[in-house]
């Protein structure tokens, strides 16, 4: 068995078995098939590159040649359970929009996005004053696709905006395994390097939709919080 | 896993095989093929979209590959405007390999190893299925002007009584470009239930006013042609071939992209210098000619009227309240690949979206790509590695999802 990325083994965890998932940005559809393997999902993608469509298309997987910018719109209201949208939130042109979108066509948003507030960001601009690289944040300035970066406050501040209600939120950083985070504390603002939430509608009453599996459903958010920094 | 081992060793036996001389290169050799004519006794009219039937019906097909024992590897390709049954073996008139050849065969997306092909000829065709050119019982002369006006949805009809002939229950596959991608969706809108996945490639849900627009200039040539003697040309032992060969010509450069054309013939000229006259002085101007006298010798000239009508009645949307979506409501179950080409001007890439909005729409799981080409719509023929490779991959998982080896 080969490993499994580890944002999309916390994807795995949240969504719940027979669900309807919109996979936006799917790329090759690894995250799908996943998915599709193991919770039997029935599941759409949607990615802008010819090849990862043709990729898709060879795993079976059902995909929509289109970008998350514009060809949401399309999508019937509440038509699925899930919208994944894995860390291109910062790539998109009105990621206000988007993120909005995602949960007119779902009820329930998985939202990834790394976390500009984080130390080693703020490092780099303070002692080199050049625009970081970092492990969320590979690329040069000049080359990075990342047109609307935020920190973990930021992202906190639009979902208040857009009146939606954060289920659950994860701190995901590469090789270690996902710790679940109070997104609102102020010191994961410095040491999430990635952060990855379960958003859905204020005005829904709560859904049944988070699995009893689910790492974060069964427990408070502020209350986990201690216990798990102490550790680190 | 399994199956790419199978793949492989077919590969191998083939490879074997043709090292011993015992298979030729061609499809013709090495598969099944059968087909003919069918005939459909006159108490089975084809009911038409316009009020009138049609008896006797005789519809001409070809198939490639066998059907299973549990019939459920039946892939029905549907032709375009000027296509017919001969899909993947020589053209009887011209002589040429079938119209889709490099797309049908073994180890090609559609494989006659695997899947029980079919292809027919449309009605108002004239390649042996009823059409403008076939005796009126009424008369026993050719009908001429007097076949009925036909549409897209009739052309279905007819083809979803051949196959209820053929014994299939359910297709695996409906396949077509163009106006077989009319037809394909069709099929998911009045057949959903006999339908286990559609390919739609290169199509619309509707003929825009460029699209009539073009087929009206085509028609007027034919009208125009003296030699059309109102639709009775048989009788009079004539063929409005100036005419139709026009009508070919202008349909044609829409078939193309102004990339390609430049791309092929740019200003290069026939024969060293201007001939300060009327001929065919640039090669874009003989390359059209040709395609224009070609035409004549295998197709019919009211066939082309019936067949452009049909495509100009086109509008799926239309008979379910204007909602395209709600065409596709019970076609649920239906998995869609939808397809279209980047240079295609006659059917460009917003008339796949909006079928896949659709699609989307009626809750239908629809995919979609848009191929990166300059070749214009007719690039469905053509060498296009990354068509080739998502139908192979669409249909492969569908086969898949059906059980079938």
């Amino acid at each position: 068995m080969t490993t499994i990325r580890e944002d999309f083994a916390e994807i795995l965890k949240l969504v719940r078995p027979n669900a309807r998932v919109l996979d936006i940005g799917c790329e090759d559809g690894v995250l799908l098939e996943l998915l599709t393997r193991e919770k039997n999902v029935d599941g759409q993608g949607l990615e802008i590159s010819p090849e990862g469509v043709a990729a898709c298309l060879a795993r079976g997987l059902a995909v929509v040649q289109g970008d998350g910018d514009r060809d949401l719109d399309h999508f019937p209201t509440r038509a699925f359970d899930y919208a994944i949208l894995s860390k291109t939130l910062q790539q998109m042109r009105e990621p206000r929009h988007v993120l909005s979108e995602l949960l007119r066509v779902a009820d329930q948003a998985v939202v990834s996005v790394p976390n500009f507030g984080h130390w080693k960001v703020r490092w780099a601009l303070l002692s080199r004053g050049r625009m970081p690289e970092t492990g969320a944040l590979p690329e040069p300035w000049y080359s990075t696709p990342n047109i609307h970066l935020c920190t973990l406050r930021d992202f906190v501040g639009l979902c208040d905006a857009l009146e939606l209600r954060i289920d659950a939120c994860a701190s995901l950083a590469d090789g270690k395994p996902a710790r679940p985070i109070d997104p609102r504390a102020p010191i994961e603002n410095w040491r999430a390097e990635t952060a990855l939430f379960l958003l859905s509608r204020k005005a829904e009453p709560q859904p049944a939709a988070v699995p009893q599996q689910n790492l974060f459903g069964e427990v408070e958010l502020p209350k986990a919080e201690p216990a798990k920094k102490r550790k680190r | 896993m399994l199956q790419a081992i199978d793949t492989l060793q077919r590969r191998r036996s083939k490879a074997a095989m043709t090292a011993q001389g015992r298979i030729e290169a061609g499809i013709d050799n090495a598969i099944p093929i059968g087909g003919g004519t069918w005939r459909f006794s006159a108490s089975r009219p084809l009911r038409l979209d316009s009020g009138a039937t049609l008896a006797p019906l005789e519809i001409a097909y070809k198939t490639y590959g066998t059907l299973n024992e549990a019939r459920s590897n039946a892939v029905l390709v549907c032709h375009a405007l000027t296509g017919d049954q001969h899909l993947a073996s020589t053209h009887p008139v011209t002589g040429k390999p079938g119209w889709w050849d490099r797309f049908v065969g073994p180890g090609k997306p559609l494989d006659p190893e695997r899947h029980y092909i079919i292809c027919s000829n449309v009605i108002g065709g004239c390649m042996g299925t009823t059409g403008p050119a076939s005796i009126d019982p009424a008369t026993g002369e050719p009908y001429g002007l007097k076949f009925p006006v036909i549409t897209i949805a009739d052309m279905v009809r007819a083809q979803a009584m051949l196959i209820e002939d053929l014994g299939i229950e359910t297709l695996f596959a409906a396949v077509g470009g163009s106006m077989g991608g009319m037809q394909v969706l069709q099929w998911a809108a009045d057949y959903p239930d006999k339908l286990f996945s559609a390919v739609v490639i290169a199509a619309a849900a509707r003929h825009s006013a460029q699209n009539i627009a073009f087929h009206e200039v085509g028609r007027q040539a034919i009208m125009a042609d003296p030699n059309w003697c109102g639709g009775a040309y048989l009788q009079a032992g004539v063929r409005p071939e100036k005419g139709l060969a026009v009508a070919r010509m202008a349909a044609h450069i829409t078939y193309l992209s102004e990339a390609a054309l430049q791309r092929k013939f740019g200003r290069e000229l026939q024969r060293d210098g201007l001939s300060w006259g009327f001929d065919d002085d640039f090669q874009v101007e003989s390359y059209l000619r040709h395609q224009g006298t070609s035409f004549v010798d295998r197709f019919d000239a009211n066939s082309y009227l019936y067949i452009t009508r049909a495509l100009d009645y086109f509008d799926l949307a239309a008979r379910h309240g204007g909602v395209l979506a709600e065409a596709f409501v019970n076609a649920r179950n239906v998995k869609f690949c939808v397809l279209s080409f980047s240079s295609d001007w006659l059917y460009p890439t917003p008339e796949s979206r909006d079928i896949v909005r659709a699609l989307n729409g009626a809750g239908c799981r629809a995919s979609f790509a848009e191929i990166q080409t300059d070749k214009g719509h007719d690039a469905f023929f053509l060498d296009e590695p990354l068509l080739d490779q998502t139908l192979k991959g669409f249909l492969a998982a569908r086969a898949q999802a059906r059980g079938l080896a």
